[in-house]
């Protein structure tokens, strides 16, 4: 695969450094001059010095042949143009763009953007994650793919309390992926008997999140469940 | 009409004096409250201070029920992003982009948007000017 990544900031540079590993072939450009510099002996001929927002730049990057775009500068409005220009300008198949700002989220998801990638939002979903009073915490949004991944919690009262996977009325579409056990994850097989406190990972196409809510964790509406996601930390 | 303008710079302030002296309703979006001195003592729009990607402050400032959008900030891709989400977002007939990079003016003109590039601009009325000056001094 060859992939192009705009922003050699920190996130730039380590998603290089980890295709490189797996062996991937990438160019990374940054246009900060001394960040460039900084960076030129480990990245040698992969670090091109340049603005990513210049088609100029990018055609010289070999965006043309380009299996994937990794828009990850620092400025949100740069990562929706870059995105534009390699979706509909040189035809690339995929193109992931970082969120600074998460209200500009639903920008580059508008923009045509397959998989927005926000710190800011991941942060904030692994406190909630750390948190125990969150029953319902959506993990990652999947668009291209139509899915999420979210993490529910079992309590006492769940119908799902010690079931075995395979005896669960699940709503269609949806997997349940791992369980959470105190340090430990389980891969969640039709035997596995969850029990409560077990954490689980599940995979379902979006809209099935009350489904979701109301097959595992009855007694609760949805609508509070998900508003407690996000709100002690967002404020209301 | 109803015009909002994004970026009180030179031109922003310039068109937003005009409409606003023609009767139009303006309004006028900027991050910089300081900005706004360039709209002068007769200018009688709304100002607002704010990014103008930010779906907030264009709702703010009326986008849903605007006529026309013109995005003059001094970045391109704010520029074009902030008409993008004008067109798309909010349906807005006419949402218009200043693009100093001829290329980017070219490639989003080609995507729908419409762009305004003082580069190529220059680049023609400069040789216009240069093919009317007689040549032969230096035989």
């Amino acid at each position: 695969m060859f992939v192009v990544i705009v922003g050699a900031g920190k996130v730039g540079l380590n998603v290089a450094r980890s295709l490189s590993q797996l062996g991937h072939e990438f160019i990374l450009i940054e246009q900060r001059r001394s960040r460039y510099e900084l960076l030129l002996e480990e990245m040698q001929e992969a670090l091109l010095f340049g603005d990513g927002t210049e088609m100029w730049v990018l055609e010289e990057a070999g965006i043309r042949r380009a299996d994937l775009v990794v828009a990850v500068t620092g400025d949100d409005e740069d990562n929706a143009v870059i995105a534009q220009l390699a979706k509909h300008v040189y035809g690339v198949p995929k193109v992931v763009g970082r969120v600074n700002n998460p209200a500009n989220r639903k920008t580059l998801d508008l923009l045509d953007v397959d998989a927005t990638v926000s710190a800011s939002s991941m942060i904030i979903s692994m406190i909630e994650h750390e948190l125990p009073h969150h029953q319902f915490v959506p993990l990652l949004s999947l668009r291209r793919e139509n899915m999420e991944l979210v993490e529910i919690e079992i309590n006492e009262e769940s119908p799902a309390a010690h079931l075995a996977i395979a005896d669960l009325r699940l709503p269609e579409g949806v997997l349940l992926a791992t369980i959470l056990r105190g340090d430990a994850a389980i891969v969640a097989r039709g035997s596995e008997v969850l029990l409560p406190g077990d954490q689980v990972l599940c995979l379902l196409p979006p809209g099935k999140e009350k489904d979701l809510i109301r097959a595992l964790l009855p007694g609760r509406r949805p609508e509070d469940v998900q508003a407690e996601a996000g709100r002690d930390i967002l404020g209301p | 009409m109803y015009v909002i303008i994004a970026g009180c710079g030179r031109v922003g302030s310039g068109m937003a004096r005009q409409l606003s002296a023609e009767g139009h309703d303006v309004v006028v979006i900027d991050e910089d409250p300081s900005s706004f001195r360039l709209l002068g003592p007769l200018f009688t729009g709304q100002r607002i201070v704010g990014a103008a990607i930010d779906w907030e402050v264009l709702i703010e400032a009326g986008i849903e029920g605007t006529d026309a959008f013109a995005a003059v900030t001094d970045g391109d891709n704010t520029n074009l992003v902030c008409a993008l989400i004008a067109m798309r977002a909010f349906e807005v007939p006419c949402a218009v982009a200043r693009v100093y990079d001829p290329l980017r003016a070219a490639a989003f003109a080609k995507l729908g948007v419409r762009t305004v590039c003082p580069t190529e601009d220059a680049r023609m009325l400069m040789l216009q000017q240069l093919y009317a000056c007689p040549a032969g001094r230096g035989e």
